[in-house]
């Protein structure tokens, strides 16, 4: 790190020989002006902006005034918790279905498939070339109350066992939990897919022999070696769900019902029709907060600098 | 049970008509090796020749398409490889990334559930002086260090066989000639059956009690590393291990165990033992380190001796090393090594007399110099 500083000007720095040393500092700095600019403009004013709106008070009529009214934040709270416990409830449900799935797959693609490797990984981002809710629409179609999916298992009577739990209700899929739950898994399922891939196709399969000449079966082979290395994976593709999956509103307004309105369709509501922008703002507010909350906890648990 | 079977009673491995097909191809053709428990045994040939395939089936890692393969007696080839007797240090190490030093070492005694994992570890790390490292990761090692927890970390199994596949192959030259002392050091100290997989016939040889030295999936020769440099009985191990000098030349007789052969008149003997052919076309082998230089005529008797003229001389500072082309056939030439034990060198031109003992000549079937140089390149 030190070094840098005595480096002589090279590449982009040799233009016209300034003053000596003052523009070579500069430099870094005007290389930054674009990206910081942007951060500013598109992340950090808007975000001020959205803090100072959930702090204000009034309505639609009077106008908006700014009053440190932290009240705002309760009333959310009071009103809201249901969607806000469902957002973390489904996103977590549908990370953990997405892992599930994806990990398998990444496995396959990593160490089976051969040549089919390429074709596989296009199959596997495929779906980004039809828009979103059209995606998420077809759901509504594959899991219709009448569909051979909804039939079938209703037939071997996993629904009522559904039913139960609370997953489902009154037989059917579409319109319960369990539809948003793997409405959110589907459309998440390739950003945890790709960092499992990644992390487990650089791993060196002659670790693997070496575990099974240590007298590891393949089962521990795969839990002693093959997962923790590709826990780097694991973590990036969680956060590559979860977060979205949590402030997601789409699946639930297609595939579910007033029953299972996510944190995200409440702000929906309460920005669009209802127009009450300071509690819309506390509530954007309280999610990201308890999304960066919870990722922080969840980085420091799986000790990321270790494993990368 | 025959006097092999007692040999090879508790750790000593053996093979028997091993085959691996690849399809119409043949990797391994037919391989019998007999390893003394407790011996560091080589297995030395050129790229592609089998070596590993040879190891791998050993472990276990690959099916053979035929034969035995016996540890103590009893027939391993159809074991799982964790069932087996052996464990492998791979060439590239494989230690694990994400487990400290000694959890790599430890990681096959864990698998096993065997008691006193601490003291095994630590005992395995004092060996090779390496106690101190046990918490770092492997990323935190040199090469050689690396190289030295693959072997401790089989090693600590305590294995009947310890295969090798060309462990130094990833290190430089210096730490490769100290790792070899190193590793055969370890070997002496536990006393374990070593099988390392070499291409270098010098490592082959500080290292090993005995060479197979392998062609084309075949053993060619195995002896110790003196028997095989000496008195090769095939061009490939003439060439592969040295250089050599070879002369076509013709039997004409056998008198009690001395052996005559005739080269453009002049006669060359050599013990009966030292010759690989049967026919009376032959081709006469001496290492060029052997051969002696006279005055011409001046030879002492009793010695094998052939004229010629020197026609090249490279000092080479403790050794000189000359070409000579005898004076009976302009087309053969002898190479000679000289210590540099006296101030007069042999000039280019001068007509002299070379020389060797009868017993430092070994006998191969025509055309063997072809093999041998080909040998000499691949080595
Ligand atoms: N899985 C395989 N399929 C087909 N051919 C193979 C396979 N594995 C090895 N071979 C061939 O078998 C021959 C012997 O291979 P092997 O790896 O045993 O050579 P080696 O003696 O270890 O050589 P090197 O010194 O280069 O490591 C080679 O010609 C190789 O191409
Ligand atoms: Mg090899």
């Amino acid at each position: 790190m030190t070094a840098i500083a005595h480096v002589p000007p090279t590449g982009g720095t040799a233009t016209p020989p300034p003053e000596p040393g003052r523009s070579n500092k500069l430099t870094p700095y005007f290389l930054l002006l674009p990206a910081g600019l942007a951060l500013l403009v598109f992340f950090v004013l808007p975000i001020l902006t959205l803090i100072n709106t959930s702090l204000q008070s009034g309505g639609l009529e009077e106008g908006y005034t700014f009053t440190w009214s932290f009240s705002n934040y309760w009333d959310v709270w009071v009103d809201y918790w249901p969607q806000f416990l469902r957002s973390f409830v489904y996103a977590g449900s549908a990370t953990v279905l997405a892992i599930l799935i994806a990990y398998p797959i990444a496995y396959m693609i990593a160490f089976k498939a051969g040549q089919w490797r390429s074709i596989l990984l296009v199959l596997i981002i495929a779906p980004f070339f039809t828009s979103f809710l059209i995606r998420t629409l077809a759901w509504t179609t594959i899991l219709s109350d009448t569909g051979p999916v909804t039939s079938f298992f209703r037939s071997i009577h996993v629904l009522a066992l559904t039913d139960w739990i609370g997953l489902t209700s009154d037989s059917r899929i579409l319109a319960t939990p369990l539809a948003v739950i793997l409405g959110l898994t589907y459309n998440f399922l390739p950003f945890m897919t790709l960092p499992l891939y990644a992390s487990l196709e650089k791993q060196d399969p002659g670790l693997l022999q070496a575990a099974g000449d240590l007298y590891a079966s393949s089962w521990q082979g795969f839990w002693k070696i093959t997962w923790p290395l590709s826990l780097p994976g694991v973590i990036s593709g969680t956060l590559l769900t979860f977060i979205p999956a949590a402030g997601d509103y789409v699946n639930a307004t297609f595939l579910g019902s007033m029953r299972e309105s996510m944190t995200g369709n409440a702000i929906d509501a309460l920005f669009l029709r209802i127009r009450d922008y300071s509690h819309a703002a506390a509530l954007s507010v309280s999610l990201m907060a308890a999304i960066v909350v919870l990722v922080i906890y969840y980085v420091r648990r799986s000790g990321t600098e270790d494993l990368v | 049970m025959t006097a092999a079977d007692l040999n090879t009673g508790t750790g000593g491995l053996k093979i028997r008509g091993l085959h691996k097909h690849y399809g119409t191809f043949t990797a391994v053709d037919g391989i019998d090796l007999d390893v003394p428990e407790g011996s560091f045994f080589a297995l030395l040939g050129p790229s592609g020749c089998g070596k590993t395939t040879t190891l791998r089936m050993v472990a276990g890692l690959e099916e053979p398409t035929a034969g035995e393969i016996m540890i103590g007696g009893k027939d391993i080839s159809r074991q799982r490889p964790y069932q087996r007797p052996v464990n492998t240090v791979f060439q590239s190490y494989a230690l694990f990334p994400h487990m400290t030093i000694f959890e790599n070492v430890a990681f096959g005694l864990r698998r096993r559930k065997v008691d006193g994992v601490d003291a095994k570890v630590k005992e395995m790390l004092d060996l090779v002086e390496m106690g101190h490292l046990a918490h770092r990761k492997p990323t935190q090692l040199s090469g050689g260090q690396q190289q030295r927890i693959a072997v401790v970390r089989a090693l600590v199994n305590k294995p009947k066989v310890l295969l090798l596949d060309e462990p130094l192959g990833a290190l430089d030259l210096k730490l490769r000639r100290q790792m070899q002392l190193e590793l055969k050091r370890i070997q002496t100290e536990v006393g374990i059956t070593f099988i390392h997989v070499t291409h270098d016939q010098e490592e082959a040889m500080t290292m090993a009690d005995t060479i197979a030295v392998l062609n084309k999936g075949k053993v060619e020769q195995m002896g110790a590393p003196v028997d095989l440099y000496e008195n090769p009985r095939t061009a490939f191990v003439a060439g592969f291990l040295g250089q050599t000098n070879l002369l076509t030349a013709k039997v004409v007789g056998t008198s009690g165990d001395v052996l005559t052969t005739d080269f453009h008149g002049i006669k060359i003997t050599m013990p009966v033992s030292r010759m690989a052919a049967t026919t009376q076309e032959v081709e006469v082998g001496v290492r060029p380190e052997k051969i002696h230089i006279a005055e011409l005529g001046e030879a002492p008797v009793g010695r094998n001796v052939v004229d010629g003229v020197i026609i090249d001389a490279s000092f080479i500072g403790v050794s000189t090393q000359y070409v000579i082309r005898t004076l009976a056939d302009a087309e053969e030439e002898i190479t000679v090594f000289t210590q540099n034990s006296s101030t007069s060198l042999r000039r280019v031109g001068e007509t002299v007399s070379a020389y060797w003992h009868p017993d430092h000549t070994f006998g191969l079937h025509e055309g063997a110099w072809q093999e041998a140089e080909a040998a000499e390149v691949a080595s």
